[in-house]
């Protein structure tokens, strides 16, 4: 690949990433495929913050398997830290393994009931590091004073802290190995409001400490408005738009961000969206309708968008750098915002 | 006459002599055809209080009320089989989960009628017709086809609509709706309001909608009544609640929204976690974590002080301070 070099800055670039599943849809019948993650590309630079948006089905969760190097891509490259996954030798993806950690949604569920709270900080040390044990437990109470954890609490049961705790603990379990990337997937969506603001106020705290990289997956657009830079806007496995985050939020070039930004319940009257209530369901990512893939519940949909299958690009009318999959991307930036 | 009227609801679990009140004196009422919302966050009492309403509180948890009326007929003095009939057929409710509200081994079409069939009765051609215009009633397309589907063959939302008729099978005068959205995608939680909000207009029925998401209550609800720790702290008119709340409670919970802290730094967040079983304090609930606390809130807990439809549970509600600030 012939691109320009890479920033230093930039810790993460995927291009043109695919994974795409075989799935039996029964005894002799042919295997079909589903797509659920088709041609993303992104780049994240250091200290800042790339959320992920769509609604269950959308991919969201399979590009985290790959980012996290949980699953190999089915094609495209991925490059962490300059160096391409793919051509990594066994000792290189062990070393960038460290560099990207994960945040799960549930925190009920990612902690193993068995291990004491200062055990599960310092196992990715005693596996990944050479330290010794009263090192690993100063580190480990050095971080848990950072995420707003007790000391008592490091010889505590997960199941002795309330929910926005567990998450504290979770994020300071993937900050151990000082990381490059965080991949968050919808980190705050389990918790109350209150306990909510607590989370992502914590986890902008340590962002500006560290300049960690999050890569932030979130159906919660009100959530993703406060703390991403960029936003990518998924839909059934694409792109469909790309942009820094004001540009997205007051300009929104996709049908789909539109209709994203109008179901959001909102509590002032004076800024309540027109409610425009979208019709119908993300379609089956087995039979994905032909051209556009959101066509069929598209208000503003035509004869040319059941045809040919939009491209990302960026809008010719020059008002933006951010990337859209739609053929009136420039005639629906003109609408007023919903 | 208010068709649904709780007075002193109590929910108590654990041992008699130090009893955990999951539901501590709550007392509201709703109208015919009025939304009324129930907003707080988990361990609030508000899923307690709408089981308690349903009577689906099994022993060993008590429930107690001063007065516990529907429709100017008293329900404490029921019997049974009077109080079963009414429920699901007068009282309808919704649940949070539609995947795991649905029995999966039967049929939509089954499940319907099982409703149709206890509380009305009826042949089979008549019970199917019913489901197929209750079916078409949500707004289900493909109606026929989705009569023979089993619940893991629907979606998230489908499953959820399926849930709505079959509480509206029996022309309930009043629906209970605990977090009817909360796990759909937003742009089905948005069909599923506006659904819910046709349904209530056309047949007039009261609602009580229960949800952690004061966005959800803006676009839906009248009155709305907030809850924290088994109490209610507040009750007020719905707009005028998110412009000027008076209780320190709602006053944070509003301010913690991400969409109230847009160009912010850090998001306004309140210290703390809802008090546990073990851990309530013996003054103001809130005390603890609220911003505005006075030794008078940690030795004394306040009672719910206000006209009818705009109450607040503090002793420095928040309308009194301004007032005495700017004298």
């Amino acid at each position: 690949m012939s691109a320009a070099p890479p920033s230093p800055a930039v810790v993460l670039a995927a291009e043109g990433l695919a994974r795409h599943y075989t799935v039996s849809l029964g005894f002799l019948r042919p295997k079909a495929t589903v797509r659920a993650v088709d041609g993303v590309s992104f780049t994240l630079e250091r200290g800042r913050t790339l959320a992920v948006v769509g609604e269950s089905g959308c991919g969201k969760s399979t590009l985290a398997r790959q980012v996290t190097m949980i699953e190999p891509p089915t094609a495209g490259t991925l490059r962490i830290g300059g160096l391409d996954v793919a051509h990594a030798d066994t000792a290189a993806r062990r070393a960038l393994r460290r560099q990207v950690q994960m945040v799960f949604q549930n925190p009920f569920a990612s902690l193993n009931p068995r291990k004491k709270i200062g055990h599960a900080l310092e196992e990715p040390l005693a596996i990944n590091t050479s330290l010794g044990r009263a090192e690993r437990e100063e580190r480990a109470r050095a971080m848990m004073a950072r995420v707003g954890l007790r000391p008592e609490h490091h010889q505590r049961y997960p199941h002795m802290f309330s929910g926005g705790q567990r998450q504290r603990i979770a994020i300071a379990r993937a900050l151990m190995l000082q990381p490059d990337i965080v991949v968050a997937d919808e980190p705050v969506s389990a918790l109350d409001v209150s306990i909510q603001a607590q989370v992502l106020n914590l986890l902008m705290d340590l962002q500006e400490e560290t300049r960690v990289a999050y890569v932030f997956i979130s159906h919660n657009l009100a959530v993703v408005e406060l703390i991403a830079d960029d936003v990518l806007v998924m839909y059934l496995g694409k792109v469909v738009e790309h942009a820094a985050k004001r540009e997205l939020f007051d300009r929104p070039r996709h049908p789909y961000t539109r209709a994203l930004l109008a179901s959001t319940p909102r509590i002032d009257r004076a800024a309540r969206r027109q409610r425009q209530v979208l019709g119908g369901e993300l379609p089956s990512p087995l039979h994905p309708p032909p051209g556009c893939a959101f066509h069929k519940r598209c208000p503003h949909a035509q004869a040319r968008c059941a045809a040919e299958v939009p491209l990302l690009r960026t809008p010719e009318d020059g008002l933006t750098s951010g990337r859209v999959a739609c053929h009136f991307a420039e005639a629906i930036a003109k609408l007023p915002a919903p | 006459m208010a068709l649904l009227d709780v007075q002193d609801l109590t929910v108590e679990f654990g041992p008699e002599a130090s009893p955990f009140k999951a539901v501590d004196g709550v007392s509201f009422a709703v109208d015919a055809g009025e939304v009324v919302g129930i907003v707080g966050e988990s361990g609030s009492g508000k899923s307690v209080t709408a089981l308690a309403l349903m009577g689906l509180v099994d022993a060993p948890g008590r429930v107690r009320a001063s007065r516990l009326a529907f429709d100017g007929r008293d329900v404490l003095a029921m019997r049974e089989r009077e109080r079963r009939a009414m429920l699901g057929r007068d009282i309808a409710m919704i649940f949070q989960d539609p995947m795991s509200s649905l029995n999966p081994c039967f049929t939509v079409e089954h499940q319907l009628a099982e409703t149709l069939r206890i509380h009305e009765g009826g042949s089979r051609r008549a019970l199917r017709a019913r489901a197929l215009e209750l079916l078409r009633a949500v707004e289900i397309p493909d109606a026929e086809r989705r009569l023979e589907a089993y619940p893991h063959q629907l979606s998230g939302g489908m499953s959820q609509r399926v849930m709505v008729a079959m509480a509206i099978a029996c022309n309930p005068r009043l629906l209970i709706a605990d977090e009817p959205t909360t796990a759909l995608d937003v742009t089905i939680q948005a069909q599923m309001l506006a659904l819910l909000l046709k349904l209530q207009r056309e047949r007039g029925m009261g609602m009580v909608l229960i949800t952690h998401d004061l966005g959800v209550v803006a676009e839906v609800a009248r009155r709305v009544m907030v809850m924290y720790a088994g109490q209610v702290v507040e009750t007020a008119p719905v707009p005028d609640i998110f412009a000027a709340p008076h209780h320190p409670y709602t006053e944070a919970l509003l301010a913690a929204l991400p969409e109230h802290n847009i160009g912010r730094r850090r998001l306004r967040s309140m210290p703390g976690v809802v008090p546990g079983a073990l851990d309530r304090p013996s003054g103001c609930l809130l005390a603890p974590r609220c911003a505005y606390a006075q030794p008078r809130c940690v030795a004394q807990r306040p009672a719910l002080d206000g006209v009818e439809g705009a109450q607040v549970r503090c002793f420095f509600p928040l309308r009194s301070r301004a007032v005495e600030t700017t004298r």
